[in-house]
């Protein structure tokens, strides 16, 4: 049986969920033991033409970037978005709130006018391309990537869950966030992480983006039980981007 | 030499970010010398603007997958000097442990996945899995305990859930802290065969010297990663960190999204070898004796060794971790929970990035919303050294053909092990 050709691609991001690839350690080499990973800048000098899988991390912030993700799109079967920035934009849609001239001035000042740093309104890789799967999470869960891919290997339907953060995070037995009185997204939002924050002693912020169908009434009845407000709940929606945007 | 020299490489690889090298030559005339930065650029700076104080960190830690903790613990330190708050001693000491964490992370991982395979012949540690397993081995395990120390005390390996304005989320328990001193000093052989690994091949690393400025924090005490104010090999006084933005005088080029720095020459660097240059002398028993082994001595001034300094801090970082964490266990672990009253002001952070010094200035109102930021990031620092050296190096080795200066300019830009995602994702600022 030919090995799967596999290759990796970044847009706009901080290439922490590659990192998380690597941070696989012995298990990375498990997987490239039955794959033929043809294409990876940040870790291989090798280059290749098209792939049965191309695993891509980032947001789209350029119109230069549309063209090249519309041309990784051609030479792959499977395009798979990595990451809160690949699947719903991520922390790089904080910047859609703002004036995209006023943003540029702000950060380079009299030069904002090069034409090298300009700027588009940040999308996610399904607003450019059609997506085929999507790892959430900022970052991704290692372990959660090696069990997509496996099931991409054997012909299988990856598991994507399709319950809230709060599922896992009881699991482990963490006291409520709202009980230390902060607001945690855990009720909206997609589990698949293992819930790290609230186990690290700090309220979910909601990167892997909301549930298919998120329980809004409940979730208010939890900010109205604790004296929140909806606003509160709001603004910190926006911090990664789950303001707006499919998960799925 | 007689004919053409053209060299284009689009998107160096084995990197973070996206650089391009562009040389072109005639007859042996140099035409063009070009490290260009085509990186996306993020905005950062502009998209904090608004958020809570208590959101600051969130969000700038995914400026780097690979220094989230660097990142935290500037702009905490920099939210706690607005605000004006002390943390405790057991905060400074965790936070320091888990910074060191970062440093043996990021130094094995360019080390070990990206470095190597240069020195080795080869593409990528792929083909090690069947010809030096060995070897592969060490690196994994050195980054793998790394990582796991880092998330020990930070509550994940990447971007760190458990470092809050003022102190900890999460504490590690007493118990937490023996076995990371266990699996520590298990890393401590893999650090040594990592060691014989790389002086095995150190006659790899290019004989190039050329006179630079080298800048990094300084503290009288240790060789620091964390206190202090800045020095540069140029000048005698140091710089209050406040003052931050007197030292970088970040401008723009044009072949470059990231900004470009200089002080008191066209250029400067930061980074491990600025460290060592600046502090080796305060460097601990192995670390001090691995940087004998490879020659490395203060006042260094060839780019590839950089490599060698990193090397010789994964001992620092490894030595200095095991007396931390007998401090910390010989005055038990406290459960302290920090307390913040927010206020109007402007504070910075300052710490020693795996890449080098990097800074954070934030404004708050009155509500402790930020209205204001100006990062400078190392790799920023690094991005017209790397242009100058390239000046330097390439009249040097232009006879050599087309493909040995493309592979010895390759290397010297992994030398430096830039973050390129970091340094266009963060750059210069208007204060409102």
């Amino acid at each position: 049986m030919n090995k799967p050709r596999v290759a990796v691609f970044d847009f706009a991001c901080c290439e922490g969920c590659q990192l998380q690839i690597l941070n696989l350690e012995e298990d990375l080499l498990n997987l490239i033991a039955v794959i033929d990973p043809v294409e990876w800048r940040e870790a291989m000098s090798d280059r290749g033409d098209d792939f049965d899988i191309a695993v891509v991390e980032g947001s789209i912030t350029r119109e230069e970037d549309e063209e090249r993700l519309q041309e990784i799109r051609a030479r792959s079967r499977t395009l798979i978005a990595l990451g809160a920035c690949a699947t719903i934009g991520g922390i790089n849609k904080l910047k859609n709130r703002f004036d995209l001239d006023e943003v540029k001035r702000a950060v380079y000042g009299e030069e904002a006018g090069m034409p090298h740093l300009e700027t588009a309104r940040t999308k996610a890789l399904d607003e450019v391309v059609h997506v085929d799967w999507k790892i959430h999470g900022c970052p991704i869960n290692n372990r959660e990537f090696a069990a997509f891919l496996r099931a991409l290997l054997i012909g299988a339907k990856p598991f994507v869950p399709n319950y809230p953060v709060c599922v896992e995070c009881k699991m482990r037995a963490n006291p409520c966030r709202f009980d230390y009185n902060e607001i945690c997204l855990g009720p909206v939002t997609r589990a698949g992480c293992g819930a790290p924050c609230p186990s690290g002693g700090f309220w979910c912020y909601g990167c892997r983006g909301y549930v298919d169908e998120p329980n809004i009434e409940a979730a208010k009845e939890i900010m109205k039980h604790y004296g929140r407000t909806v606003a509160e709940l709001r603004s910190r929606l926006l911090l990664f981007g789950t303001g707006g945007g499919r998960t799925s | 030499m007689s004919g053409e020299t053209r060299i284009r490489v689009r998107h160096v690889t084995r990197v973070e970010g996206h650089g391009n090298i562009e040389v072109r030559a005639r007859d042996g005339r140099i035409e063009k010398i070009e490290w260009q930065v085509p990186e996306a650029p993020r905005f950062f700076e502009a998209m904090v603007r608004g958020r809570s104080w208590d959101e600051i960190q969130p969000v700038v830690s995914r400026i780097c997958g690979i220094c989230s903790v660097a990142h935290s613990l500037a702009s905490l330190k920099a939210v706690e000097d607005a605000m004006g708050i002390e943390v405790p001693e057991q905060t400074d000491r965790l936070r320091l442990l888990v910074h060191y964490a970062e440093q043996l992370e990021s130094h094995s991982l360019h080390l070990g996945y990206l470095v190597v395979p240069d020195l080795l012949g080869v593409k990528s540690i792929v083909p090690l899995v069947s010809s030096r397993p060995d070897n592969l081995r060490t690196i994994i395990k050195i980054h793998r305990t790394a990582n796991a120390w880092m998330e020990l005390i930070g509550g994940r390996m990447t971007h760190p859930v458990s470092l809050l304005v003022g102190g900890f989320a999460a504490l590690p328990s007493e118990d937490d802290l023996v076995g990371l001193k266990k699996s520590i000093q298990e890393v401590m052989p893999e650090l040594e065969a990592l060691a014989d690994l790389l002086l095995g091949a150190a006659d790899k690393l290019p004989e190039f010297e050329r006179d630079t400025e080298y800048i990094a924090l300084s503290h009288p005490d240790a060789y620091t990663f964390y206190h202090g104010d800045i020095s540069s090999s140029d000048a005698e006084q140091l710089v209050d960190i406040h003052e931050f933005e007197s030292v970088a005088n970040e401008y723009v080029q044009a072949q470059s999204t990231a900004k470009w720095a200089r002080w008191h020459r066209d250029s400067y660097a930061v980074g491990a070898l600025a460290r060592f240059n600046t502090n080796g002398h305060l460097l601990g028993t192995r670390a001090a004796r691995t940087a004998r082994r490879f020659g490395l001595k203060q006042g260094c001034v060839n780019p590839f060794m950089n490599n060698t300094a990193q090397l010789v801090e994964c001992f620092q970082v490894a030595e200095h971790g095991l007396e931390l964490i007998d401090e910390l266990l010989s005055r038990s672990i406290s459960q302290e929970k920090p307390e913040v009253r927010e206020r109007a002001g402007m504070g910075v952070g300052a710490v020693e990035a795996p890449r080098g010094s990097l800074f954070h200035r934030y404004g708050f109102d009155e509500d402790g919303r930020c209205v204001s930021a100006n990062l400078t990031i190392p790799t920023n620092q690094n991005h017209a050294n790397i242009q100058k050296d390239f000046e330097a190096l390439v009249p040097q080795i232009i006879h050599r053909g087309q493909d040995e200066v493309r592979r010895t300019l390759e290397m010297l830009v992994r030398a430096y092990d830039p973050c390129i995602s970091c340094s266009t994702h963060f750059l210069d600022v208007r204060f409102v």
